[in-house]
């Protein structure tokens, strides 16, 4: 027992650290695509000022989620060697393809990405960046296809208590993966989005009046408004998903502890587990079974028709409420900011300075919604398949909480550094003076020239 | 003997060998930029900059090759997976402790704050060696099928040493060239020391292993096969010899052939793998586990099989051109 709560804790820490990382890397290398391609159209060197700025945010953010990410493929043998042992035929090939399809490429091309100019022709360098943000977002649909398959298992037959693939089409795209994975995407987007305009935000209430930081405001502002309601829609459709295949996650989420018509939405409370009913809580009348059946009197499973097999209530019903209320927060900024950009090209600055406080909120909101979504499998590792009790490792819980303290003690200083190094970055380049546009057109021509040059010879 | 060992169908042979393959090109490639962490000059910051400037677009997709040796692991043979782990809990946290602060210590060392720069040097130094010398001990607890006492412990003692001078050798070969003038120097005179430590060491190994594993004695001292196996040994000491011999005389005349260093530590490392591959196929732990008893589903080897012959050709493919684009000596990385 002792070994598989500390287990769960140290892959909790680990994918916890982990994702925060990829989180940001998906989307900010699809925002550096559009730099790219942006000073490529039109050859102003502003956008390869911002694409400079933000690739050195990128590698930074990229080689922590690398090494992070290694932790990952070694804890399946060290702490759950029954996950691998009962549905390894189906998770090892979609792990495989992922490495396949995306770590290389990523790995590989960012090579290019980062040190590249000079040395390759200027569409290669473009060429590379679009690689790499193509492998980052292969990399998500594999995992997320492996993650939905846990949640929504199909396409399979056990034998002798071992999971075999039966039909690969039904297992890859398992019926909650199209919303898994486009919400995931959407959090990527909007996390970047809120990185970009918080850390440009800070640059100018620091004083910088170049026009690269202003540009990425614009940027990011722009696309967080236009991502946050198409990802509180396709939230809610996840959520219908959710209720159809795992109806025990909804009801913890929405501590519906009894069966019943006409729901109301609870908007807060306490769950009490004991006494299986809500404290100190305030409700919206039939809500959630409009929310969720789109009828006001439409039923809704309580916690109750699942004794014994459903999550615990309160992390899900905190976390749920929790991600809910940021992305709620995310709406009304990110339309404020963007009504300032757009229509005043001007953002006061008290509203650079609620971007700042939002730098990260994607991070929070991420985390939130993969609490809900993780917590709410349990008991189960793999719905109906693999209790996660079951796949625990017989190594010594002693063994284990040291492997786990060592990792919490490396998690935090990794992350103080990484937030210290992204602001000092962002104060550093207050102090870069502003191009001058016709000197700095006709070097870059150079430029360009003698790395055509080089590869003609080449 | 070794027939009976094996599958019906082949595909647990055909993993076992892209696990061996996929392990020695992660050797030659991550070994030379952990040997090249591991050496880092910390009295010299200018040589600091240009062996780092040396591995900077490479690590990243280098360490991508263990993830790749772990996932096949995984993937194709998830008992033994469950196994190696459990078996080396605490190595496996302290190379991964290892591992992350090094990779991050390569990035936060180009642009922290300049005062912590030494400090970032250090954790990348270190972080090299505590990767370089853990994986060296698992090795040799792998290779004596994780038998526990005090020989298999002293073994595996070897065994880091050994796998760290090797790192130490690849790496100086890589600075070679990848560096000029002092750099290149220093570079070689430590690959002189570096390569007669890992070539005791191999030797050391060779003569104790027969004695600390059964599987190997018999597999070695079979006749005729032991006239087949002998040039393997002699390759390598004649390699050792030429690469020394180069190591002596740098820099050469217009730097000529500045590449043979690196290509022949690798093929010694080549030459050594399949010395290993023989020495225990079809086992994939030594004595304990075969690839046949610990393979997963045919269907589903069968499955990744199929990407892996249209993906890797192309991995292989892309891993050469990126090469290409940073062939010659490497200059300052800067960040465009």
């Amino acid at each position: 027992m002792e070994t598989e709560i500390l287990s769960r804790i140290q892959f909790a820490a680990n994918i916890s650290f982990h994702i925060l990382f990829p989180t940001i890397s998906i989307a900010l290398v699809w925002f550096l695509s559009y730099f790219k391609i942006r000073h490529d159209i039109s050859g102003h060197p502003v956008w390869m000022r911002i694409y400079r700025f933000w690739v050195k945010i990128f590698a930074l953010t990229f080689a922590v989620g690398v090494v992070s990410g290694i932790t990952m493929s070694f804890q399946f043998g060290t702490n759950w060697p029954g996950f691998m042992e009962t549905v390894g035929n189906i998770a090892g090939p979609l792990l495989g393809y992922e490495v396949l399809t995306a770590f290389f490429l990523e790995a590989s091309f960012l090579g290019v990405m980062l040190f590249g100019i000079g040395r390759v022709a200027n569409w290669v360098h473009t060429a590379s960046t679009l690689l790499v943000a193509f492998g980052t977002s292969m990399s998500a649909f594999w995992i997320l296809s492996l993650n939905s398959w846990m949640h929504t298992p199909q396409g399979y037959e056990m034998i002798d208590g071992v999971a075999h693939a039966v039909d690969w089409w039904a297992i890859i795209f398992n019926p909650s993966l199209p919303y898994r994975l486009t919400h995931m995407l959407l959090a990527s987007g909007l996390t970047a989005a809120f990185l970009i305009s918080g850390i440009s935000a800070y640059r100018i209430l620091r004083g910088d009046n170049k026009l690269g930081p202003r540009i990425a405001l614009k940027t990011g502002v722009t696309v967080a408004a236009v991502l946050i309601p198409i990802q509180i829609f396709v939230g809610d459709m996840h959520g219908l998903n959710t209720l159809e295949y795992q109806p025990q996650k909804i009801a913890a989420v929405e501590a519906v502890w009894h069966t019943e018509q006409g729901a109301p939405l609870v908007l807060f409370a306490w769950p009490d587990e004991k006494t299986q009913e809500n404290l100190y809580s305030i409700e919206i009348p039939k809500l959630a079974s409009l929310i969720l059946t789109h009828d006001l009197n439409g039923e809704i499973k309580g916690l109750n028709e699942f004794v014994g097999d459903h999550p615990p209530v309160k992390p899900l019903f905190f976390g749920f409420r929790i991600m809910v209320a940021i992305g709620t927060l995310m709406l009304l900024v990110s339309w404020v900011a963007a009504w300032f950009v757009w229509r005043r090209d001007f953002v006061p600055a008290w509203a650079l300075k609620v971007l700042v406080a939002m730098t990260f909120s994607g991070w929070i909101a991420t985390l939130a919604g993969w609490y809900v979504t993780e917590i709410g499998r349990q008991p189960w590792l793999v719905t109906g398949i693999l209790k996660t009790s079951d796949a625990v490792t017989n190594v010594p819980a002693s063994n284990v909480a040291m492997s786990l303290t060592m990792y919490l003690i490396v998690y935090a200083i990794l992350l103080f550094f990484y937030l210290q190094t992204i602001f000092y970055m962002a104060r550093k380049s207050v102090l870069v003076e502003e191009f001058d546009l016709e000197k700095l057109q006709s070097e870059e021509r150079k430029e360009e020239q003698a790395a055509h040059g080089e590869e003609v010879k080449a | 003997m070794i027939e009976s060992m094996m599958s019906d169908t082949g595909l647990p042979e055909i993993f076992l060998f892209l696990l061996g393959l996929t392990v020695f090109i992660y050797a030659a490639l991550d070994g030379y930029d952990l040997g090249i962490g591991m050496l880092l000059p910390l009295d010299n910051l200018q040589q600091r900059h240009e062996y780092i400037d040396s591995i900077g677009p490479f690590w990243d997709a280098n360490e991508t090759w263990l993830v790749m040796a772990v996932g096949i692991l995984l993937i194709a043979f998830p008992q033994a997976h469950s196994m190696v782990f459990q078996e080396l809990y605490i190595p496996t946290a302290i190379l991964l402790l290892g591992l992350i602060m090094r990779g991050v210590a390569f990035d936060f060392r180009a642009k922290a704050v300049t005062g912590h720069r030494r400090l970032w040097d250090r954790v990348f130094k270190y972080g090299s060696a505590m990767a370089t010398l853990t994986q060296g001990y698992m090795l040799g607890r792998y290779v004596l099928g994780f038998e526990d006492g005090l020989i298999p412990q002293l073994f595996a003692g070897l065994s880091a040493i050994c796998v760290a001078a090797a790192y130490g050798y690849i790496g100086c070969a890589w600075l070679v060239m990848k560096t000029e003038g002092d750099t290149q120097k220093r570079a070689a005179a430590t690959g002189r020391r570096m390569g007669w430590l890992a070539a005791a060491g191999i030797l050391a190994i060779s003569l104790v292993n027969p004695f600390a594993s059964s599987v190997i004695a018999d597999r070695w001292f079979s006749f005729p096969e032991i006239i087949l196996a002998l040039p393997m040994p002699i390759m390598v000491g004649v390699l050792i010899l030429a690469v020394d011999q180069y190591f002596k005389n740098v820099p050469t005349i217009n730097d000529v052939g500045s590449w043979f260093p690196f290509v022949g530590v690798s093929t010694i490392f080549l030459l050594s793998f399949i010395g290993l591959a023989y020495s225990f196929f079809p086992y994939v732990i030594p004595g304990v586990m075969t690839a046949a008893e610990s393979a997963s589903a045919d269907a589903s080897l069968r499955f990744i099989l199929v990407g892996v012959i249209i993906v890797l050709p192309i991995i292989l493919l892309y891993t050469v051109y990126l090469h290409k684009v940073f062939w010659g000596k490497s200059t300052e990385l800067k960040y465009y």
